[in-house]
């Protein structure tokens, strides 16, 4: 099912986009790896994301040694269960691993990060938006994701350099959210940020549904006769299939359906599924930047090593999270628990796959400068169009209608 | 006008629901044990008609017979190699027995097809009908009809068919029906597999409406739950109308309460008509 | 030996049992983190066999939905200690009472409309899956946000808070579970013992006897649900953060119920010698699958476990391993 990425595939996707290799090859590599320990939904309700996410770990797995870091590897499946998190945490620290990375779900997050701490051992954490992880004073936890909060204020904050870019300002916005952990919190946030964001519209009604829900066609008709310009949505993957189909079927067309920063709209389940109807999708959230080499070499191996997939920010900050790791190992050259955490502290990592300035992180463990691209579905694939200078094409907004796309 | 919407459209998707709920029904009717397995043989189903679409090219409608047999015949083997040694054995026995195949049929489908959701891409999926001001989806309205025509299928076959009608006495009387010299053990192993062809069949419109993943299935188990018990366990007409009142009830609450409530309202539903009339509103006392 | 002797045990069997008190206690000492951290999974499970075993095992009531309990205990004193500062030790009797309160409501109304076997097990699922749903959009204790306990980083463990690490937790949970234990032998020593297990044989039979079924069934579920309510603030404790969907979650309460069912329901010690083999297998499998790469397998094998346990011990684990080692239990 999963092809095996060779060392060669990277020096070829390397090579397509420029002379990373020199530039890394000069890196001496450690004199031992790195035992890093990842943790990820691989089974269970999760497993889809966490699959995704694993593409990044094997993608790291091969790329890292190729770019002068010494890592190892061992992997672990949380089941998308916090217990288990637990203990698989527990059993890699067990079986040599002297930092951890993961775990995408904010639940199994909290669990990873407890053992980390009780235990000594660094833990990078790849995606994982709960506010709350970087608020318990942990000393050897790392963020390299934004929280719910941040994502909303940064997607907030595009929405107006969409309108700039397009010439349009709509007036009115229904909201769809999903009720979850992270939809609540991303609400949180909006509700917050919205007085201050200085948008030129209002959201005239918000919906939240339940993760569970299968069908969303009370949802959608609920939306359309709100009436609204705009469809602002918080949403996950399966649901997000659903929504459009059932806007499709009710031939509700707003001006464009646009998330503040949420999974679903960029995953490649989403495409393949909507066809036709997954462009113009707009979302706005952090990104793997076209202009960085590393990003480019990154894609490049990535498309190489899974042909049907979509390179996203799962495998992206996944990836990162490894970096990071690796990088700390090399600078701080010891794989003890307090040089590393120092070496991470001190991290200052330039050349990046997503996104945004350096990755550092403040006193708290977390990585402030991850600011959210606006990613649109253009042809079938994720386009960044926003910023600017990160951008491989122009915005489209408002969107064509249903009926008018080919 | 709205509501009118609102109302068709849960009541199309009631009608799916109660066709996947008539096969609960109908299993512990006669057999008396509660399919605990009951989602993820549909999530089977689902599997079933996405590979018929993607080997044989088939439209799911279309798939249906050949999913249904599939699934009596797999309901069948069931029965008569594991289940039947269970039947007079207590509740949690057969609940464990039931867990243990509904999690191997979880993993096997992971195992075989990966986490990712699938689905089948159909020319007509986006088709809706408009009249007047009433918007009519013609996929629920397909899948709709193939649950109703499904459900009178099998009254036709319990009314008419000889076997159908030993199935039923069996029911009533277990004891008598041994002693006029009935083939219990084949009757039960028919009803189960009659049960899953039900869960086959609305597996195959199910995939019309919503995407397959391996761990859906639990969700649909419970719902099934909660229909039978509505309609009343055992009771055919139950389980349809006991589907249809989910689908309208969630529509109808998600409309005018919070969506994220709605299947609150169902299980706040199933808790008092358990209360109030434990046999359900069909069901006979 | 008193308390062996107490236990209705045969010199045998109460060797076995101390033999097996002194490894549980020597453990933290002998083994790692690792292991604790599952034995912590262990212990947890057992307990909540334990409990849902007075409901299930004694008065013979199929419940699925124990979760419900789970969360409530978790939930009233992670609560109160977020909001009020309030000491687990009495927050865990708040969260007891108000378990047992529900315990026995949703009881009362059940037994009272005559909703008995399947029917009140779905019952019970229907009011755990309420209260999740409820939770989900209770704001005073985070919603679907979640609820969590601040993290203190302690050099060393505050039992006044509930606050430490692994090893404080095996030991409270070894000590709860021991508890559970004494207090099962010493209830089915006792009428109400016994009463309970007439219902559970047949309860028409135990009410043409002048037994009040409905008192005695309620007394079950109230004492049930207490109990689970107690493990559940220390799964709070532990956890230290709480969402509805996995406190509340279907799949706890299925947890709960397949230990005690593996190890031998209605008996003293099938509980913890389900939990033990149940954890102990999964995280075998687990250890095993990280060599295979096939997500899904270690699920299949626990289910075809489950299977092969339900096929050829249909009554559970406990009473054949007895039998086998030459150990008396008085019950089954």
């Amino acid at each position: 099912m999963m092809r095996t990425l060779t060392r060669r595939d990277f020096a070829l996707g390397a090579a397509a986009s420029g002379a990373l290799l020199a530039d890394v090859g000069r890196a001496r590599a450690a004199a031992r790896p790195i035992k890093l320990g990842s943790l990820l939904p691989r089974s269970g309700f999760e497993a889809q994301i966490g699959q995704s996410c694993q593409r990044g770990v094997d993608l790291a797995r091969k790329l890292l040694p190729a770019m002068g870091y010494a890592v190892e590897v061992i992997d672990a499946d949380t089941e998308s269960k916090p217990e288990v998190a637990r203990t698989r945490a527990e059993k890699l620290i067990r079986d040599g691993a002297e930092m951890l990375v993961g775990a995408f779900d904010s639940g199994q997050t909290f669990a990873i990060a407890q053992v980390a701490e009780q235990n000594g051992i660094p833990f990078v954490i790849n995606i994982g938006a709960d506010p709350a992880i970087t608020e318990q004073g942990y000393k050897y936890v790392f963020r390299n994701f934004p929280t719910s909060v941040m994502l909303g204020s940064h997607g907030l904050a595009r929405f107006n350099d969409l309108f700039a870019a397009t010439r349009t300002s709509p007036k009115t916005a229904v909201l769809l959210i999903i009720n979850d952990t992270f939809g609540q919190s991303m609400l949180k946030g909006i509700n917050a940020l919205m007085p201050k964001a200085n948008l030129p519209f209002q959201i005239v009604e918000t919906i939240s549904y339940d993760p569970q829900a299968k069908d969303l066609s009370i949802e959608v008709a609920k939306a359309k006769a709100a009436n609204a310009e705009l469809q602002m949505v918080v949403t996950r993957l399966q649901d997000v299939i659903i929504m459009v189909r059932e806007m499709v079927k009710q031939k509700y067309e707003p001006m464009g359906i646009i998330s503040p920063g949420s999974p679903g709209m960029y995953q490649t389940q989403f495409m393949k599924v909507l066809g036709k109807y997954a462009d113009y999708a707009i979302t706005n959230i952090p990104w793997l930047d076209p202009k960085q080499p590393l990003a480019r070499s990154f894609t490049a191996a990535f498309t190489k090593a899974y042909p049907d997939e979509v390179c996203t920010l799962d495998a992206g900050f996944t990836f990162e999270g490894f970096l990071i790791g690796a990088d700390a190992y090399k600078r701080a050259g010891s794989a003890k628990p307090q040089a590393l955490v120092e070496a991470l502290k001190a991290t200052d990592i330039k050349e990046r796959v997503m996104i945004g300035g350096a990755i550092t992180f403040d006193a708290k463990g977390q990585n402030v400068n991850l600011p959210s691209g606006v990613v649109q579905i253009l042809d079938g694939r994720p386009t960044v169009v926003l910023p600017t200078e990160n951008a491989e094409a122009k915005p489209v907004f408002p969107v064509p209608g249903w009926s008018k796309r080919a | 006008m709205l509501y009118l919407n609102i109302i068709v459209a849960g009541l199309l998707t009631g009608a799916v629901y109660g066709l996947m709920a008539l096969g609960l029904s109908v299993i512990f009717g006669v057999v008396r044990i509660v399919n605990f397995a009951h989602g993820e043989m549909m999530v089977l189903a689902m599997y079933g008609a996405c590979l018929a679409n993607a080997g044989l090219g088939l439209d799911p409608l279309l798939a249906v017979p050949l999913v249904t047999l599939t699934l009596f015949l797999l309901g069948y083997a069931l029965q008569r190699g594991l289940i039947n040694r269970y039947i007079a054995r207590p509740d949690h026995e057969q609940f464990l027995l039931l867990l243990a195949v509904a999690t191997m049929i979880t993993a096997s489908l992971l195992m075989g097809f990966g986490p990712d959701a699938r689905n089948v891409q159909l020319g007509y999926a986006y088709d809706s009908y408009q009249i007047g001001a009433m918007l009519l989806d013609k996929v629920r309205l397909l899948a709709a009809a193939g649950a109703v025509l499904g459900a009178a299928a099998l009254s036709g076959f319990f009314r008419f068919t000889r076997t159908g009608k030993s199935i039923r006495a069996c029911a009533d009387n277990q004891f008598g029906a041994q002693v006029v010299g009935l083939d219990v053990k084949r009757l039960y192993a028919v009803t189960f597999g009659l049960g899953a062809a039900c869960v086959g069949a609305a597996g195959c419109l199910m995939l019309l409406l919503v995407d397959v993943q391996p761990y859906i299935a639990t969700d649909y188990t419970l719902l099934a739950f909660i229909i039978v018990i509505l309609g009343g366990l055992g009771s055919m007409p139950g389980a349809l109308f006991g589907g249809i009142l989910v689908g309208v009830s969630e529509a109808l609450s998600g409309f005018l309460v919070e969506p994220s409530f709605k299947s609150a309202f169902s299980f706040g539903l199933l808790i008092l008509v358990l209360l109030v009339r434990p046999q359900g509103l069909l069901g006979r006392a | 030996m008193r308390a062996s002797r107490a236990l209705g045990l045969s010199p045998r069997a109460a060797a076995a049992l101390g033999l097996f008190l002194a490894v549980m206690l020597l453990l933290p000492f002998l083994v790692n983190a690792y292991i604790v951290s599952v034995l912590v999974v262990v212990l947890f499970a057992a307990y909540f066999g334990q409990s849902w075993n007075i409901m299930t095992g004694f008065a013979g009531q199929l419940s699925l939905g124990h979760a419900l309990y789970v969360g409530l205990g978790a939930y009233t004193s992670a609560a109160l200690f977020v909001h009020f500062g309030l000491t687990p030790w009495l927050g865990m009797i708040a969260g007891m009472a108000v378990a047992a309160l529900a315990g026995s409501a949703i009881a009362a109304l059940s037994f009272r409309f005559r909703v008995g076997g399947v029917y009140f097990a779905l019952l019970t699922i229907a009011f755990a899956e309420f209260t999740r749903i409820l939770f989900d959009h209770f704001g005073w204790v985070g919603a679907t946000e979640g609820l969590f306990l601040p993290v203190a980083n302690l050099a060393h463990d505050d039992p006044v808070r509930l606050r430490g690490s692994p090893v404080m937790f095996y030991y409270l949970l070894l000590v709860l579970s021991l508890a559970a234990l004494v207090l099962s032998h010493s209830l089915l020593d006792r009428r109400v013992g016994y009463y309970w297990q007439a219902i559970r044989e047949d309860e028409e039979a135990a009410r043409a006897l002048g037994i009040d079924v409905f008192r005695y069934k309620i007394a079950a579920m109230a004492l049930s649900a207490a109990m689970t309510a107690l493990g559940g603030t220390l799964l709070a404790f532990y956890d230290n953060n709480l969402y509805p969907d996995t406190v509340f979650a279907m799949g706890r309460s299925i947890e709960i119920i397949i230990a005690p069912i593996i190890g031998g329901l209605g008996t003293l010690f099938g509980p913890i010698v389900g939990a033990f083999l149940l954890t102990g297998l999964g995280e075998t499998m687990t250890n095993l699958s990280t060599y295979f790469e096939i997500s899904g397998l270690k699920q299949w094998f626990y289910g075809a476990a489950l299977l092969a346990i339900v096929a050829l011990q249909p009554s559970g684990l406990w009473p054949w391993l007895s039998r086998a080692l030459g150990l008396w239990e008085r019950r089954r």
